[in-house]
């Protein structure tokens, strides 16, 4: 089992308001599985990403990754799981401006305690040939169009070979077309074998997914397995 | 390879790493990061333009000391700061003419002496007057003390001293102010209304003490000067080796003391002086001046480093997606904090570095003005060493808060910020 969550719930403190992000979520993922978060804002599905994705900590419930335990760990050792376990793939894709595709794509490994320097630039140029940018690598943000801007930025998620891919509103900035081009490279890299797990609002996107759970109030109210998938 | 790397090696490189993103910033923020280093610019300028100065000086001072001789001791009459000699009146202390007269056999460590006086008094030649001429009173072994000999016609002779002959020697600026001519030995000169004949003229020597004072001197022997003008003198004296000079030094006191029938317990009517303790006093001058430097340097570079925090603030605030986005792709604090307090470093070192070229230009430029006696200074290698370690460490304190505030920044929150 990759991701195993046990009666998650995250609190906020807003004044002296308590916002019930999450109220006892339950979840459990299985390596190579292609799973869409849909809801509305403020269901808890950005709170739920954010756990996933070890950026947030629960306030109180289990979370464990590849059977570890993260719930208690420190913000150094979630930074170290996030750069060796997690990919990121924003809605607006966060890359450096002025710098290169190539650079960018070797960020996560800037900071990585298995890779040295010398293989940086190997495994970004690989991870770039992946999502199908090998002519653009010395190109800037700035002379790239907006599928090629998140194809760099799902690149720069597989550099360091994570086990989880987390794509938050991946399609959210991009034309119909465009978004299909991602969506079927979101495909290929599930056949590859990579676990995916997308946040989403449009049921058009879910439907790549093999499995959708829906959210509303911070809890789940609906898991099921997709079958009518739509081909990639 | 893949596997953990060796942990010293690790640190290296994120420093490396941090040194290379730090430069790519610092570059491509050009005139933010110029106006920002002007403050330590200055500082560091400006201390290192003060000690330069400062050494030049020094350097000047200890040749000029070298070429009169670490031999030389000067005594004259001085009254005790307190007890009850303090209100003694002035012809109580002064050294009369035969205190001298057994002086080198008291003072075996002494080599030579000379009675010396000096007073500033009209001279004329002719039609030409020269108000507040120096005139100095000496004896023929004066020569040997101040290392200054004859150049033209002759010294004092013997007969002159003890009978006190109207005889004078001149420096070549006496004879350019008085417009004597070139060949003015024999010639007679009025000092006070009282004529001298010019027996030679003595070698004049570029001192760092004569600066604007006219290098025009009259020599006259002391025998003349106290027959004329009743004028007490001091001791000039030469001690036989630099390592007797303190021994000579005591000779004298002791010597002195007898003269003034001092008891022991009373205080010395008298001060004596070495060129060695002269040099301890530039010295002690020396140091105050620079530490009064270093305290203004300070304030400045005080000034900069809020400067430096500042800027980091605004760049910390600029990038605050980006340190979200690091962040998620694993950065850890610790690596977010090394970022942003190298950055703060390299700004001051460049600003240190600038600093250093600046002084040495103003050094430069010290050092071309005339009759400043500064064209020995140079800035010391601890001063440069001393400059980029205070830009080093006005860097890592003034770039600790910008740090931690961008190392505890919340990745979620950061990747939200507008």
């Amino acid at each position: 089992m990759l991701i195993e969550l046990k009666d998650v719930r995250k609190i906020y403190k807003v004044g002296v308001e308590r916002i019930q992000a999450l109220d006892g979520v339950s979840l459990e993922v299985r390596e190579n599985e292609y799973l869409a978060v849909m809801g509305s804002s403020g269901s808890g599905k950005s709170t739920l990403m954010n756990i996933l994705g070890c950026l947030d900590r629960c306030t109180s419930g289990q979370y464990l990754l590849g059977g570890h335990d993260t719930t208690r760990l420190g913000s150094s050792r979630l930074a170290q799981i996030r750069n060796e376990q997690i990919g990121f793939v924003f809605q607006s894709f966060e890359l450096l401006p002025r710098t290169s595709a190539l650079k960018n794509v070797e960020l996560p490994l800037l900071y990585s305690r298995k890779q040295g320097w010398w293989n940086r630039r190997k495994l970004a140029n690989a991870s770039l040939e992946r999502v199908g940018l090998a002519g653009r690598i010395r190109h800037r943000p700035n002379q790239l169009s907006g599928g090629e801007k998140q194809r760099v930025a799902i690149a720069r998620a597989l550099v360091g070979g994570p086990s989880l891919l987390l794509a938050d509103e991946p399609t959210g900035n991009l034309d119909t077309k465009t978004s299909e081009d991602i969506l079927a490279l979101f495909d290929r890299l599930h056949e590859e074998g990579q676990t995916i797990i997308m946040v989403t609002h449009e049921e058009d996107i879910a439907r790549h997914a093999h499995r959708v759970i829906r959210m509303r109030d911070g809890k789940i109210i609906s898991d099921e397995k997709q079958t009518g998938r739509k081909p990639a | 390879m893949s596997g953990t790397i060796w942990l010293p090696i690790r640190i290296l490189l994120l420093i490396l790493q941090s040194v290379w993103l730090a430069l790519g910033q610092i570059w491509s923020n050009k005139i933010r990061s110029a106006l920002t280093t002007i403050g330590i610019i200055i500082g560091v300028a400006s201390v290192t333009a003060v000690i330069a100065a400062l050494s030049g000086l020094k350097a000047s001072v200890l040749t000029e000391f070298e070429s009169i001789g670490t031999t030389t001791i000067f005594a004259g009459p001085d009254l005790p700061r307190e007890g009850k000699f303090r209100n003694l009146p002035w012809h109580k202390i002064q050294f009369e003419k035969k205190d001298l007269e057994n002086l080198l056999e008291n003072c075996p460590s002494l080599e030579v002496y000379t009675p010396a006086t000096w007073r500033s008094t009209s001279v004329r030649y002719g039609e030409q007057t020269v108000e507040n001429m120096l005139i100095r009173g000496i004896n023929n072994s004066w020569h040997k003390i101040e290392n200054r000999s004859v150049i033209d016609g002759r010294p004092f002779s013997i007969i002159d001293e003890e009978q006190g002959w109207q005889v004078c020697l001149i420096t070549e600026e006496v004879k350019k102010e008085l417009k004597l001519d070139k060949d003015c030995v024999g010639q007679e000169i009025q000092i006070d209304g009282r004529s001298f004949r010019i027996v030679g003229v003595v070698e004049e020597r570029i001192s760092a003490f004569d600066m604007g004072r006219s290098k025009a001197e009259v020599y006259i022997p002391y025998e003349t000067e106290w027959k004329l003008w009743r004028n007490h003198p001091v001791i000039l004296a030469k001690a036989k080796k630099p390592e007797v000079a303190e021994e000579a030094r005591e000779e004298l006191r002791f010597y002195l003391r007898k003269c003034k029938g001092l008891k022991p317990g009373d205080p010395d009517l008298f001060r004596i002086e070495t060129v060695e303790q002269v040099l301890r006093q530039f010295e002690k001058v020396s140091i105050i001046i620079t530490t009064i430097a270093t305290g203004v340097v300070g304030i400045s570079l005080l000034v900069g480093g809020v400067g430096i925090m500042n800027i980091m603030l605004v760049s910390v605030s600029e990038r605050t997606r980006e340190i979200g986005l690091r962040k998620a792709v694993g950065a850890k604090p610790s690596a977010i904090l090394l970022q942003f307090l190298v950055e703060a470093v390299i700004l001051c070192f460049f600003g240190g570095l600038l600093g250093v070229l600046g002084g040495q230009g103003m050094t430069s430029a010290l050092a071309r003005i005339p009759n400043a006696h500064l064209d020995k200074a140079y800035i010391p290698m601890w001063a440069i060493g001393l400059a980029f370690g205070f830009s080093a460490l006005v860097g890592i304190i003034f770039g600790m808060f910008p740090a931690a505030k961008a190392a505890s920044l919340d990745p979620i929150e950061a990747l939200r910020h507008e």
